[in-house]
């Protein structure tokens, strides 16, 4: 207790010199944290543009044939895992959709709307017109739609590979960012789309949304063992994004460390900055010594000193990262009121870095302290 | 009487680099248990460096020290430290207090360093000390905002609040007027008397050794005479 007395005492007698010291940790620390939560928020936003509408785990037939059996079964098994988020069995096809002399190659997607909904986000993403809510109903990606130059209201001519032809209705028109979907995709009811392609009551695909997508690869293994199935083919984004997820693995790298220098700076600045202080108050050390106060008591003094800067420095910085957060989010923000990034604020990394920086500079605390065991008292006396 | 400190042939040698300079040869001296006696000599003769020994601030490169019957070499650093704060308290010329700290914390230090808290009588023993010493309507000052003589008054309060045996003073009186002085060998006679505090002053004033029981004189690391009056 008496440590902590003299350590805290020892801060607030020389206000000024302890002010600069907590606001150069604060000013790190909050560098720290802002680097962090600005570099997690890219990271989001970039999964969030790339997976936002797609399925994490995508189950095929492994057969030449394409539809998958049992697949009522299979979904019925996949439904009772809690971290299952969304579950969609739809009828997929290429096929071409003809308006007028133009003709252009589109993807038919069956789907069961409310479940598929939960994947794609369709419903979000429909611009113009209604979902389609009854047979020979389809709703049309924004691109094809402009090249085809259909609107809601339109009837439009689909050719299966078999040569038939199929007179759909357009009912709306969805843009969900993505090129590819927006160019070639066709939503149309499940059973439209098996009965255009000849397959039964089957399904072509299973799609599925975890609540970590980020463990997609271990929940597609558990599905591999637990559904035990040859005839069908487990693939999750993971396997088909590897240059995204380098990329995200690269940025998490960078950012820890940009995180790992910032903390190893503060650490020695608090070191240094110490250690001046034992010079600084040899007098009251050797003559604390000369009372008898064991060594142990005054490496306390130090570690204290360091904890305590550690604490204070690491809370003004927390408050000047989120005041630099909202200066960034204001300053990026376009005419629109779109912010750049979507900065998600991340209260673990926030703790997280708080709580290392008070370790850090606790333990920078320690090269004072074992500077101050070197300290004799009679040397002090000695010197007046 | 028995004896509470005692110096069987103390050498002190100082090693700079590779010159040796001895400044204590062969000391032998006890000291009785509540005696008050001055060490007197001019400067460089060695008197303080016998008191460091003495106050097991510094250690004798021959002989032994024996204080309040506990030899004192072969003590590892704690031990040490834990017979200054119960056994010895210490004066010296500069009064060497916390300016961080307020007179009455500065005096409660030793006791928080031996017992880690202060209880009801160790308070109302600062608050008797305070009084000894005049200082009662200063106590709560911060030591930067008191008079020299106020100082070194709260040192010497701060050196009595353990009760310790042995009461070491370094030219306690080296930086204060004749007034001071006078009021500081008071002080120290008056404690002397009413604790049986053992005292033992360093010091180059005669007029500070006119006031103590036996006054050694040292020259060149030597005892040269040791008169009890």
């Amino acid at each position: 207790m008496l440590s902590f007395k003299i350590a805290l005492r020892f801060l607030t007698s020389n206000k000024l010199q302890t002010a600069f010291i907590i606001f150069g940790i604060a000013v790190a620390i909050s560098v720290q944290i802002f680097v962090g939560l600005l570099i997690e928020s890219l990271q989001i936003s970039l999964v969030d543009s790339t997976m936002g509408n797609a399925p994490h785990i995508t189950i095929t037939s492994s057969r030449d044939e394409i539809t998958i059996r049992r697949w009522e079964q299979t979904v019925a098994q996949l439904d009772r895992y809690n971290f299952v988020e969304a579950i969609s069995a739809s009828a997929n096809g290429n096929a071409y959709a003809k308006k007028g002399s133009t003709i252009k190659p589109v993807l038919i997607r069956g789907l069961d709307f409310d479940s598929a909904d939960q994947i794609y986000h369709i419903s979000e993403g429909l611009y113009s017109g209604r979902i389609n809510n009854t047979r020979n109903e389809i709703l049309m990606g924004k691109d094809l739609a402009q090249d085809l130059e259909l609107k809601p209201g339109d009837s439009v001519t689909i050719t299966a590979p078999d040569g038939s032809n199929t007179t759909l209705k357009v009912t709306g028109l969805f843009d969900l960012g993505i090129s590819s979907i927006n160019k070639t995709w066709v939503v149309t009811n499940r059973d439209v789309a098996q009965k255009m392609f000849g397959y039964g009551s089957r399904v072509t695909s299973i799609d599925i949304t975890t609540n970590n997508l980020f463990y997609a690869d271990v929940f597609a293994n558990l599905f591999k063992i637990m559904l035990d199935d040859k005839d069908i083919k487990i693939e999750n984004w993971k396997q088909l994004n590897e240059s995204l997820l380098r990329g995200l693995e690269g940025q998490r790298i960078s950012s820890a460390m940009i995180q790992i220098v910032i903390i190893v700076s503060v650490a020695i600045a608090i070191a240094s900055i110490l250690a001046i202080t034992v010079l600084q108050k040899s007098r009251q050390i050797g003559i604390l010594k000369a009372m008898g106060i064991k060594n142990r008591d005054v490496a306390f003094i130090f570690l204290y000193q360091g904890f305590l800067l550690g604490i204070a420095g690491a809370l003004v910085g927390v408050a000047l990262a989120l005041g630099l957060l909202q200066s960034f989010i204001s300053f990026t923000t376009s005419d629109a009121g779109v912010p750049v990034v979507d900065v998600f604020i991340d209260y673990f990394l926030i703790v997280r870095s708080w709580i290392i920086a008070v370790l850090a500079a606790t333990l920078a605390g320690l090269v004072p302290a074992r500077n101050s065991l070197r300290l004799n008292p009679v040397d002090v006396i000695r010197e007046g | 009487m028995d004896s509470i400190i005692e110096l069987v042939g103390v050498d002190k040698v100082y090693t700079v680099g590779s010159v040796e300079t001895q400044v204590l040869f062969g000391i032998n001296l006890s000291f009785e248990k509540g005696s008050c006696t001055s060490i007197i000599g001019t400067s460089g003769s060695g008197k303080s460096t016998l008191m460091h020994i003495m106050g097991t601030l510094d250690m004798p490169t021959a002989g032994s020290v024996v204080i309040d019957g506990q030899k004192v070499d072969g003590l590892d650093v704690n031990a040490l430290a834990a017979l200054r704060n119960q056994t010895i308290g210490f004066v010296f010329q500069f009064h060497y207090l916390l300016p961080e700290f307020s007179a009455m914390e500065n005096v409660l230090i030793p006791c928080m360093i031996k017992n880690r808290k202060v209880d009801r009588q160790t308070l109302e023993r600062a608050d008797k000390l305070f009084e000894m010493m005049g200082l009662s309507p200063v106590k709560h000052y911060l030591v930067t905002k008191m008079s020299g003589g106020q100082q070194q008054r709260t040192a010497i309060a701060r050196a009595l609040i353990n009760n310790p045996k042995i009461l070491l003073a370094d030219e306690p009186t080296g930086n204060l007027d004749s007034e001071n002085s006078d009021r500081i060998c008071n002080i120290f006679r008056d404690i002397n008397q009413e604790f049986g505090t053992t005292f033992i002053v360093v010091t180059h004033d005669t007029r500070v050794a006119e006031h103590t029981d036996r006054v050694i004189t040292i020259k060149d690391g030597r005892i040269e005479s040791d008169i009890r009056i």
